[in-house]
């Protein structure tokens, strides 16, 4: 997350890279015209972080709403826009095109390759996002306002009852979704073809295997929700009956389909997340990741089960019993290899030397956060009492554990791992600090008592609520004001990463890590890897 | 990490005592309710069964995380051990939570059949959603009615204060017998909603064009909220569900009643189409039917939403068209959120409310509709 400015790249490759440095743009036309794997890991990046604080602002008008019973800030229609574009937001604008920037940044470097296999189109799919976003949030100031049917935007609240900018939303989520694609099927053909040799498969570093695998997902769902998508808009626009009785249709294949992508999409944002916890826990630890194999078999497991269970969203949609009995085995069964990954990041750690840098406080409160998040998931495989919790803050609190301090607690500590090889300096580590603390206790009482007002019996996405949910209510906004504002720590501390202040590092930076982007300078030249290295 | 451990902790030792205060729970209600049927007691069972074991399990595993991270610290002088591989751990820590997962399935899947039976009811009512109220149709008895949140704008905008059962208060509760299996079937009119009870473990979505089922077998007499579970537009926080169970006597006294009040309401129909309303008791009665029905889509000054329900004042409808503007009421507008009043309300309520909107604000057109008006309009005359 940061701008590799040229000069020091000039300075450092002047006398063996002098040719291709001629060519580098300066200015707009560097970022606008780039096919270096790390400037676009940068766009990306920085994109994300503007989306994650865009989406953040909506989420506190949302909790500035809820702060107490009554509707003060907001009116109802707004409100469903409000958390419909938030989770848009955050799923497709934050947690993918970031861990698509560490991808950029990442894989090339860890495989020993000089730069993605297609790096033209690496710059497109980089450079339709920004489009499809403005798109999105244009709607938001059209007349009828943007998208109010939630992210999940089931038929026929999306179709028959929405407003016209839901053609827009349709167009957007098209261009996220090739955006996607294009990046999925850079990050497979530069994994197949572009790793040094001697970097065999079952030497790959986990974050490269996570992603490999997470690529195939996007490659297979993606374009199922372009067809959903699709679907909508014909049904709104051109008179199909997809999704409508009355022509023959069926609003619950609608929630077959959206979640036949939804479910795999859940992995898509959690399985770079185990890839990087399995880079940083053996660095602090200073031990070998415990059960290297099995963490990728793990990996590939969860990844095949992905498409299995996708009716556990629907239990209350009136499944037979079979069906329900079905997909509620095969949810539990996917514990069997999440369990298996805590476990070897537990049993890495154990009779390790372990110490405390700001990666590994994020990558621990990860792995406590993420498995209470995985807990509350198995509770809720649990037809039965899934009845009870569907549809409530409970379902809330168990996402949010797993997203926010799941993927997105993930790609903090991922950033705070990587920075000083992006910058050659170490980032400011007081702020940092006080950036984790602060996030931690205030994400807490952010999302923890949403399981108590959920058990209590309150619905999600209502713009107000009845009076017993008030006391909880008051804490989770607070909790998320500060969350908020927690947030601001880490841009400033981007900024000033950015801007290249604190302490030269070397190209070790941290004492126990090891792979082949430590081996490159601090900074990373521009081009690395231009001769592969050799893997032993 | 430890203080949310606590919460964890205190949530487990205090669950038993909220859960034995019923619907008006303490503020701070950890947990979720025994209800008052044999299935909603399986389901709290269940929920605290999983509950235990996933807290055993994050002990367990946190424990073990918590004992390196304080024990094997560098700056203790740790040396790291370089072991990375096991066969039988892994084989082991795949094995176990496989088990305790069959474990967690068996009771599982044994309330899951049980609550999925909803053969030989005792009674029978439909059910169904459509934006925002409840209809109730009890198949037997012929009586049915529409169900509306009574929490009033003024308290939701902070002008009035806050009662007691705020956003979870209708005009017409359903009334069901205790100690009868009562049979819901379950579907919509417009877009998917859901039909929650939480008392009853009940929550089945409400899908337009099909019908789905549940039942419920209250033990208790008493009053039972509940919610849309299931985002359905603007309103979907404002549609709540309230169901009564009585006594099979005071049940039947309640069904003989409403058959009376459904028979004098026809009655009533037919004296007022004898009638005539002057203006100013057309546009009072319109106002009341107004702001119950339309305000929620056309705004209580008539403007709508613009994009998305559309203004009353100055519509062409409204002050021109007359005969379209009262067949919009009847039939509602095919593929939009308009739906048909015609079974809604009475004749005389949607003559009041067709003259209302051709007269408030500022639509001025003079134009007085009868019941009689909107009986011939039924009639095709």
């Amino acid at each position: 997350m940061t701008t590799t400015t040229s000069e020091h790249q000039h300075d450092d490759h002047s006398h063996d890279d002098g040719h291709h440095e001629h060519h580098i743009p300066k200015g707009i036309k560097r970022w606008l015209y780039t096919t270096n794997h790390k400037d676009i890991g940068t766009l990306y990046l920085w994109f994300a972080f503007i989306m994650f604080l865009i989406g953040g602002a909506m989420a506190m008008v949302i909790r500035a709403e809820l702060f107490q019973p009554g509707l003060q800030i907001v009116d109802p229609n707004f409100f469903n826009q409000m958390t419909t574009v938030h989770g848009l937001i955050m799923v497709f604008g934050a947690v993918m095109p970031a861990f698509t920037g560490l991808a950029n940044w990442l894989v090339p470097m860890m495989i020993g390759a000089p730069d993605m296999a297609l790096p033209r189109m690496n710059n497109w799919s980089f450079w339709i996002l920004p489009f499809a976003f403005l798109i999105l949030l244009s709607s938001l100031f059209m007349e009828g306002g943007g998208p109010a049917f939630g992210w999940t935007f089931y038929a026929p609240l999306s179709t028959t009852y929405s407003n016209d900018t839901t053609a827009l939303f349709v167009f957007s989520v098209h261009i996220m979704g090739a955006s996607s694609i294009m990046g999925a099927i850079n990050v497979i053909v530069t994994i197949f073809n572009m790793r040094a040799p001697g970097m065999t498969w079952m030497k790959m570093p986990l974050f490269v295997w996570t992603w490999l695998i997470t690529a195939f997902l996007l490659i297979a769902v993606m374009p199922v929700l372009a067809g959903a998508v699709t679907m909508v808009l014909t049904d709104k626009f051109f008179g199909t009956s997809f999704f409508d009785a009355a022509g023959g249709g069926d609003p619950v294949m609608f929630q077959h389909i959206f979640w036949f992508f939804g479910h795999p999409e859940v992995y898509i944002m959690i399985l770079p997340a185990f890839g990087i916890i399995s880079q940083i826990v053996p660095t602090f630890s200073r031990k070998p990741l415990f059960g290297y194999a099995s963490m990728v078999y793990a990996t590939t497991s969860i990844a095949l089960l992905s498409f299995i269970v996708w009716a556990h969203h629907m239990f209350t949609t009136g499944m037979p019993v079979a069906a329900e009995m079905f997909f509620m085995l095969a949810t539990m069964l996917i514990s069997v290899p999440t369990g298996v990954k805590v476990f070897n990041w537990v049993a890495t750690m154990w009779r390790g030397s372990i110490s405390y840098e700001v990666p590994m406080l994020f990558a621990l409160a990860f792995i406590v956060l993420f498995t209470i998040g995985g807990l509350s998931g198995l509770m809720l495989a649990i037809v039965p009492v899934d009845f009870q919790y569907h549809d409530t803050y409970f379902v809330v609190a168990h996402f949010h554990y797993v997203l926010v301090t799941g993927a997105i607690f993930s790609i903090m500590a991922a950033v705070y791992y990587w920075l000083p090889k992006w910058t050659g300096k170490m980032f400011d580590i007081t702020l940092a600090k006080w950036h984790f603390w602060c996030s931690l206790v205030s994400v807490n009482v952010l999302f923890f008592p949403m399981h108590f007002v959920g058990l209590a019996g309150m619905p999600r996405r209502i713009p107000d609520y009845a009076l017993q949910f008030a006391d909880f209510n008051k804490w989770i906004s607070l909790g998320g004001f500060a969350f908020g504002l927690s947030q601001l720590i880490f841009l400033a501390l981007l900024i000033k990463a950015c801007r290249k202040k604190g302490e030269p590092v070397s190209a070790q930076v941290w004492e126990g890590a090891e792979g082949l982007e430590w081996e490159i300078p601090s900074p990373a030249p521009y081009h690395t890897f231009e001769t592969p290295p050799v893997v032993k | 990490m430890l203080s949310k451990f606590g919460l964890v902790l205190a949530g487990l030792v205090a669950s038993p005592v909220f859960a034995e205060s019923s619907a008006k729970a303490s503020q701070y209600q950890l947990n979720m309710t025994k209800g008052v049927t044999d299935i909603s007691a399986d389901v709290y069972d269940l929920h605290m069964l999983m509950f235990k074991i996933c807290v055993a399990i994050a002990v367990v595993v946190f424990g073990v995380m918590f004992w390196a991270m304080w024990f094997h610290r560098k700056s203790k002088g740790a040396k790291p051990a370089h072991f990375h591989e096991s066969v039988k751990v892994e084989i082991a820590w795949t094995v176990i939570p496989f088990i305790i997962l069959i474990f967690m399935a068996i009771p599982a899947a044994k309330t899951l059949i049980a609550m999925e039976d909803a053969s030989e009811p005792d009674l029978t009512i439909i059910v169904t959603g459509s934006q925002w109220k409840w209809h109730y149709k009890y198949m037997d008895d012929g009586v049915e009615y529409y169900s509306k949140m009574a929490t009033q704008q003024d308290e939701i905008h902070g002008k009035l204060e806050k009662g007691e059962n705020y956003l979870l208060e209708v005009d017409r509760p359903l009334v069901i017998p205790i100690n009868k299996k009562v049979r819901f079937l379950i579907t919509s009119d417009d877009v998917i909603h859901a039909w929650w009870v939480p008392d009853f473990a009940v929550k089945q979505d409400a899908n337009p064009g099909f019908i789905n089922d549940a039942w419920a077998n209250a033990k208790e007499p008493g009053i039972y909220r509940g919610q849309c579970a299931e985002l359905c537009g603007k309103d979907h926080g404002f549609m709540p569900i309230v169901v009564i169970a009585k006594e099979q006597a005071d049940y039947d006294k309640w069904i003989t009643e409403q058959k009376d009040i459904l028979a004098k309401a026809k009655e009533e129909e037919q004296r007022l189409l004898a009638m005539n309303m002057t203006m100013d008791e057309a546009m009072a009665t319109g106002e009341k039917v107004y702001l119950a029905n339309c305000a929620a889509c056309h705004m209580p000054n008539g403007q709508g939403l613009p994009g998305v329900f559309p203004a009353l004042k100055g519509s062409q409808i409204a002050t021109k068209d007359q005969p379209k503007h009262i067949d919009v009421l009847l039939n509602g507008v095919a593929g939009t959120a308009m739906q048909a009043y015609a079974k809604q309300l009475s004749m005389t309520d949607i003559a009041a409310v067709v003259t209302y909107e051709r007269n408030a604000w500022g639509n001025n057109t003079g134009d007085l509709v009868q019941a009689k008006d909107i009986n011939s309009a039924i009639n095709g005359k």
